[in-house]
């Protein structure tokens, strides 16, 4: 039998609880802590469940995870699955896959979520695959809505908003006769939900064993009756080992940064990307890349910006000879103050910039280097020379 | 149904394959060129006209297509690639002939349109599947015209893989493997040792073969196209087995190149390029094309630029110091 435990309270409040499943979030633990994006997911999955009358699951699979039961139901989960087994304890997408596609299978929920993390790149698919169900990667909203077709209308769907295209256009995707509705959504996408402890929620303990045999073909699915039973990991499902794990241990902080200084294709190379540094060290703030730079290798891929990237709002965002994506700006545009320095009076990034200065981001960024220097004292800036002047920006749209 | 006994030009492995060769399969994708939206790819509205787009070889395919043949170098054996898509896809194909793989396949048909993620995985995994025992299935990383990195992990799954994703660097092939799970092509048991990036780092994996791995830009600098080979394929065509359907081709347009096969079962013209449509990859009715597609697009947005109050600064010393000085005085810059 399943274990539960309550925490602080017996779970449920009597309210009328929708039939339709549960909206559930797939929490990624490295190293013994909630990733911090699966927490982002519980807050997003709180309002649709709300919004649903429905309930928030919490997925979690390791060894030792049970005792993030409590933080994850301060974040909002109602029930925390915990499927804690010493052959979990480091992340590989068949018995993750495996114990994740049979939690699915037994307790039906409407939605699924997952962080697009490496990890949640890797198992989300490999789930949706076992399943048979739709997954949107990389959404940038998610809302709950109708859906209207020329065979039926659908309420209360899950909109799956995401940039596609190459961020030409933005698209709404919907799963309508498929369950549960599948997404990824990139770290800082979503809101941090504040830890409320007095929230009332309940672990359960999954029960997970390994098996002895291979699964025989053709019956890999085990009966979705058997609640109560073990999660069955074949030997088949550690067909690949870990041999080794290195992790920075100082990870490039772009969410906790006051200020990012990002570069783009106009830093025109690695070289030029010592002055982004220079002009980040300088204000005390972290180096951010739009993704031609970081294709161009000029700045590892953990300092970039987007959609694809990480979602940054910052007090003060630099954006230095970068055009502006839509994905790029999806990442970076509730930022409180943008500043866009590019040669091209057209670029979109200056659509979301609050100062402009049109103009080579090798002229310009030495002269904010020393304005900086000076606190803003004339003299400090004039000494690095005068740049041509600004031409006449046309604004417009731009696409 | 058994698809193997349909198609008389169905390739089989190469006579006298040892136990140290592989038999790769490399999937790749013909994508728009959404990296380089030109102006002249933009409508009047401010939409993207997609047709503008040139086609291109997805570039992370390229990198697997890269490992595979590196593979065939160091290991011998064969590198098989495959593609999904309209006729027109067969220049991808063409292209990684150039490159110096041994064999191509084309899989279209009119039902495979409308695919999302899921139904795709399920024709290539049909597809694969119909190419007999395999060792290594590689793809790149993801496409760049929908970034979602879904169809390895899916195709994996289908085939009853393990996989390795988003891999920057192969180390080896190796003897042994972590357990008497899997028949590989050649009867020995072997297993292939990759790192993969993830956040902050990376970690090195062992995956008992046969395993399908994606490949990100960083494990290779794809070879060029080799002039000889270019000289030899370049007008190579799709040849199509018997019952092809044909109805998809454009009867106005010689884009597709397809070389039919005659009634008497000989093709009507010499082709390297072998053409599935559905039914030789044996795929169930409902489960390819937007039929067997779970999600549908709702709603299609094209992104118009809303207008924002930018304030201009001088690229001077006086304006750039007036606004670092402006900062620092509401506290933006500390």
């Amino acid at each position: 039998m399943a274990d539960t435990a309550h925490i602080r309270g017996p779970a449920g409040t009597g309210a009328a609880v929708s039939d339709a499943g549960e909206i559930w979030v797939w929490v990624e633990v490295d190293e013994g802590r909630a990733a911090e994006v699966g927490l982002e997911l519980l807050g997003r999955a709180r309002e649709l469940a709300d919004r649903l009358r429905s309930r928030v699951g919490a997925v979690v699979c390791g060894a030792g995870v049970t005792e993030l039961g409590p933080a994850l139901v301060a974040h909002g989960a109602d029930t925390v699955y915990a499927a804690d087994h010493p052959d979990l304890s480091a992340y590989l997408a068949q018995p993750y896959a495996r114990v994740v596609t049979e939690l699915i299978r037994r307790y039906a929920p409407q939605i699924v979520l997952y962080g697009a993390t490496t990890a949640g790149r890797d198992l989300a698919p490999r789930v949706a695959s076992a399943l048979r169900t739709g997954l949107t990667a990389d959404c940038t909203d998610l809302r709950i809505g109708g859906h209207h077709t020329s065979e039926r209308d659908y309420d209360d769907l899950l909109w799956q908003i995401r940039p596609a295209f190459g961020g030409n256009i933005i698209a709404t995707i919907v799963c309508p006769n498929h369950r549960p509705q599948m997404a990824t959504v990139r770290e800082g996408v979503m809101r941090l939900p504040e830890a409320d402890e007095t929230r009332d929620g309940r672990v359960l303990l999954v029960p997970v064993a390994r098996a002895q045999a291979a699964a025989r073909a053709g019956s890999q699915a085990q009966a979705a009756s058997d609640r109560s039973g073990p999660v069955l990991l074949r030997p088949e499902d550690f067909a690949v080992a870990l041999l080794e794990r290195h992790k920075e241990a100082k990870r490039v902080d772009l969410k906790g940064a006051r200020v990012i200084v990002a570069g783009g294709a106009g830093a025109g190379s690695a070289g030029g990307f010592a002055l982004i540094r220079e002009l980040a060290d300088t204000l005390g703030g972290v180096v951010g890349a739009s993704r031609a730079a970081v294709d161009a290798g000029w700045v590892p891929r953990e300092h970039q910006v987007g959609q694809t990237g990480t979602t940054v709002r910052p007090k003060l965002y630099i954006a230095a000879g970068i055009s502006g994506s839509v994905q790029h700006r999806a990442g970076m545009d509730q930022s409180a103050r943008i500043l866009a320095i590019n040669t091209d009076p057209q670029a979109p990034i200056f659509s979301v910039a609050h100062y402009g200065i049109v103009g080579d981001v090798t002229k310009v960024l030495p002269l904010l280097i020393a304005a900086y220097r000076a606190k803003g004292g004339p003299d400090a800036a004039r000494r690095e020379g005068e740049s041509p002047a600004a031409t006449a920006v046309a604004k417009g749209p731009v696409s | 149904m058994t698809p193997g006994k349909l198609d008389p030009t169905h390739p089989t492995p190469a006579a006298g394959e040892s136990a140290g060769r592989l038999r790769i399969v490399v999937l790749v994708k013909q994508v728009p060129d959404t990296a380089n939206v030109g102006g002249e790819a933009m409508k009047d509205d401010g939409t993207v006209n997609r047709a503008a787009l040139p086609a291109i070889f997805n570039p992370e395919d390229l990198n697997a297509l890269e490992e595979a043949l590196r593979l065939r170098e160091s290991c011998g054996g064969r590198v098989t690639v495959l593609t999904m898509g309209p006729p027109a896809a067969v220049q991808v194909l063409r292209e990684s002939l150039y490159r110096g793989a041994d064999e191509v396949i084309l899989l279209s048909d009119r039902r495979f349109a409308g695919a999302d993620t899921l139904a795709t995985s399920y024709a290539l995994a049909q597809a694969v599947r119909r190419l007999g025992p395999v060792d290594l299935v590689l793809c790149g990383r993801q496409a760049i015209d929908g970034d979602t990195a879904q169809v390895g992990p899916q195709v994996a799954e289908k085939l009853g893989l393990p996989q390795i994703t988003c891999v920057s660097r192969i180390a080896s092939v190796e003897a042994g493997g972590p357990a008497e799970l899997h028949r590989t092509a050649g009867g020995a048991q072997r297993a292939i040792v990759a790192t993969r990036s993830i956040e902050g780092g990376y970690e090195t994996l062992r995956a008992s073969l046969p395993a399908l791995l994606t490949i990100s830009a960083e494990a290779n600098e794809p070879r060029p196209a080799g002039v000889k080979l270019v000289l030899t394929y370049k007008n190579v065509v799709a040849e199509a087995m018997p019952q092809y359907d044909d109805s998809y081709l454009d009867p106005e347009s010689d884009v597709a190149e397809v070389c039919m096969v005659g009634r008497d079962g000989r093709p009507v013209c010499r082709a390297k390029v072998v053409q599935w449509d559905a039914h030789a990859i044996g795929a169930q009715e409902g489960t390819i094309g937007l039929r067997g597609s779970p999600t549908r697009v709702k709603d299609i947005e094209s992104v118009v630029l809303a207008q924002a109050e930018t304030r201009l600064v001088e690229p001077t010393a006086d304006g750039v110091a007036t606004l670092v000085r402006e900062l620092v005085e509401e506290h933006i810059l500390g």
